[in-house]
């Protein structure tokens, strides 16, 4: 074959490729992260990002999560006007923050208000995208707003944990922050109010160390990966493979940590029936 | 320090607006006063040349010594006619925590440390320091106990963290340490916490929700290890030191934080002789315990919570109120639904997050 044919061709595939990748969006399909099926976006975005085959539950977004917890238009975000500022001059810190609000990435937790079936709740929902949802000085504010909030209006409130952690890069900082939600739950608790921890893959560190094991009430989602110290963190101490299934939800719930594993689909009905017998 | 710069900037402006305004500030500008005489200025200064004397790397370095006077041996000097007391009454007694009750002086205390070895059997012993679900809980009976009788409680904390293995997963030491910062910080007796070495994380938080935070003058009170963040952050191990300075671990950095109340300065040969110093120390915490006996208990508990409260720094619109306002400004769109109003007063208090 002649160069020049070859480089015709090759000019021909090049365009159509790049025609047909211009038509398909990146990710019309999504490969299901358990049993690794290649399935329609749209399927699965309907499906609340729970595999049609295999049940897996995927991580969705915070508008996704308001979706499927909250009534149609009853979100009213509260808060927002807390930003978290670079106190330790940490390196690189304030260019990943400068990134990340360049991208509008809401902080790693977004509070407010909304309706379950027509109960008006207080919601906080982490965002990992947000430096894995580790806890920093906002995070920890937020939290402690809506437990005041909550307990000045006699709310509920329902809080959605996945994080990381701890926020390093807040230093100390970032540390009390666990006694600072902690110390905000006790209040709202003490006034009698109700307060019901869902937690979601992954949480680890100062998350699950602080507000999210203290709710009346501990919902997580099947297979969940709940733990203190992260999964690699503790093979690399002990120098030994941890057995299957360690830190999952089932396993927290055979240990006596959590109260209910619930179906994505059944937990706006599932909180809507708690919610009820609290009087809500 | 930037950020009593930033409080007095904020407080100059608020009075600027009172009196240009006509509008009555004095509630904030109070309560802004207030934040900044907690940094004492003398203090400050005299701390700032102190701070100096090592790198916070070295301070990392002191604070794990194993000559350095261990947590058990602050009760051994400080606390009189100590009995221990043990178990979680749930099934276990965990070594790395010694708990129990005796006087400092002539006032009757709970105090409970962390336990380090001198040497190795000593520090197997004790697991390191690293208390397991069980420590905690067990923490957490006799700070209960105190309660009751009305005892103050002291803890002397040094250890690297939590321990991380499998038992203590399977035994929740996630809910153990945030079921000690939820009960602590509600405790009706006042609290009182010495870091007298390494303060690793979340293993030392639940081990200090106090009144007052006391740290040894080379102690470390950080959120992950140097070597951790280092590893993590900076993806190279090698970098610990350059990490221990980005945390601002130390003492010092601590205070200047807000996080840290008092600094106990340690004598040169504090390691080989250790009195000296510990009775300043006994003399301060004495001092203290006194003052706090004497409080009403909802105020000594609002102290407590107020404290940890305000610990967090972020900017809001509050930050922004000076500019705002003198420019005439209303909300930027972004005030929460239902909250914001029009007009200058209305906007304002939606600011000051008054509603
Ligand atoms: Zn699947």
């Amino acid at each position: 074959m002649s160069g020049k044919i070859q480089h015709i061709i090759q000019n021909f595939l090049k365009t159509r490729k790049e025609r047909f990748q211009a038509s398909v969006p990146d990710n019309l399909f999504i490969q299901c992260p358990s049993c690794k099926k290649m399935i329609y976006k749209k399927k699965i975005d309907k499906n609340h990002g729970i595999c049609p085959d295999c049940g897996y539950h995927m991580r969705i977004s915070n508008h996704q999560w308001t979706e499927v917890l909250f009534d149609h238009q009853s979100v009213q975000n509260l808060f927002e006007e807390y930003k978290t500022v670079d106190v330790l001059e940490f390196p690189g810190y304030k260019q990943k923050l400068d990134q990340l609000y360049e991208k509008n990435v809401n902080e790693g937790i977004a509070t407010g208000r909304a309706r379950i079936d027509g109960i008006p709740v207080l919601f906080g929902i982490m965002n990992t995208d947000f430096i894995l949802g580790s806890m920093g000085s906002v995070l920890g504010e937020r939290i402690a707003l809506l437990f005041e909030k909550g307990t000045s209006q006699r709310l509920p409130v329902i809080i959605l944990s996945r994080s990381g952690g701890a926020r390093m890069q807040e230093g100390a900082v970032s540390l009390m922050q666990m006694t600072k939600t902690a110390a905000a739950a006790k209040r709202f608790s003490n006034a009698g109010n109700l307060f019901i921890s869902l937690i979601t893959n992954p949480t680890t560190g100062g998350v699950t160390a602080s507000f999210a094991m203290l709710g009346d009430i501990i919902i997580t989602e099947p297979n969940a990966l709940i733990g203190f110290a992260g999964p690699r963190v503790i093979e690399q101490t002990i120098k030994q493979k941890l057995p299957e299934g360690f830190q999952t939800s089932e396993f927290l719930q055979e240990k006596g940590f959590v109260d209910l594993i619930c179906e994505r689909n059944q937990l706006k009905d599932t909180l809507h029936k708690i919610l009820k017998i609290h009087q809500y | 320090m930037e950020y009593t710069n930033k409080i007095k900037k904020t407080i100059k402006s608020l009075e600027q607006i009172s009196r240009t305004k006509g509008v009555d500030l004095n509630q904030e500008i109070n309560s802004l006063e207030k934040k900044l005489s907690k940094v004492q200025p003398e203090k400050y200064t005299e701390w700032q040349e102190q701070k100096k004397g090592h790198t916070p790397w070295e301070r990392v370095k002191i604070a794990r010594t194993l000559e350095r006077p261990k947590p058990q041996d602050y009760i051994e000097y400080l606390i009189k006619d100590f009995i221990p007391l043990h178990g979680d009454r749930l099934g276990h007694d965990d070594n790395a925590i010694l708990g129990g009750i005796g006087y400092l002086k002539d006032i009757p205390v709970t105090a409970i440390s962390t336990r380090r070895g001198k040497e190795l059997r000593g520090n197997m012993d004790a697991n390191f320091g690293m208390p397991h679900p069980e420590g905690y809980r067990k923490a957490l009976r006799l700070a209960r106990q105190a309660e009751k009788f009305k005892r103050p409680v002291i803890f002397f904390v040094d250890t690297p963290g939590a321990y991380c293995g499998i038992g203590a997963e399977e035994r929740g030491i996630s809910e153990a340490i945030a079921r000690n910062l939820f009960e602590l910080s509600d405790l009706n007796v006042p609290t009182f916490t010495v870091i007298t070495g390494e303060g690793g994380s979340g293993g030392a938080l639940a081990l200090s929700v106090s009144n007052k935070l006391y740290m040894m003058e080379n102690s470390i009170l950080s959120v992950i290890s140097p070597e951790g963040c280092a590893s993590i952050l900076f993806k190279d191990a090698s970098k610990a030191e350059q990490a221990a300075e980005s945390l601002k671990l130390t003492a010092y950095d601590l205070f200047e934080l807000g996080i840290v109340d008092e600094i106990q300065k340690e004598a040169e040969d504090f390691d080989t002789n250790p009195q000296p110093t510990l009775e300043e120390l006994e003399k301060m915490l004495y001092n203290d315990i006194f003052h706090y006996s004497f409080m009403d208990e909802q105020k000594m508990k609002n102290q407590r919570y107020n404290k940890y409260r305000s610990i967090g720094f972020f900017e809001t619109d509050k930050n922004q109120l000076p500019e705002k306002i003198l420019n005439g400004a209303s909300g930027n769109g972004k005030a929460s639904g239902g909250e914001a109003g029009t007009g200058f007063l209305k906007e304002l208090a939606r600011l000051l997050g008054l509603k």
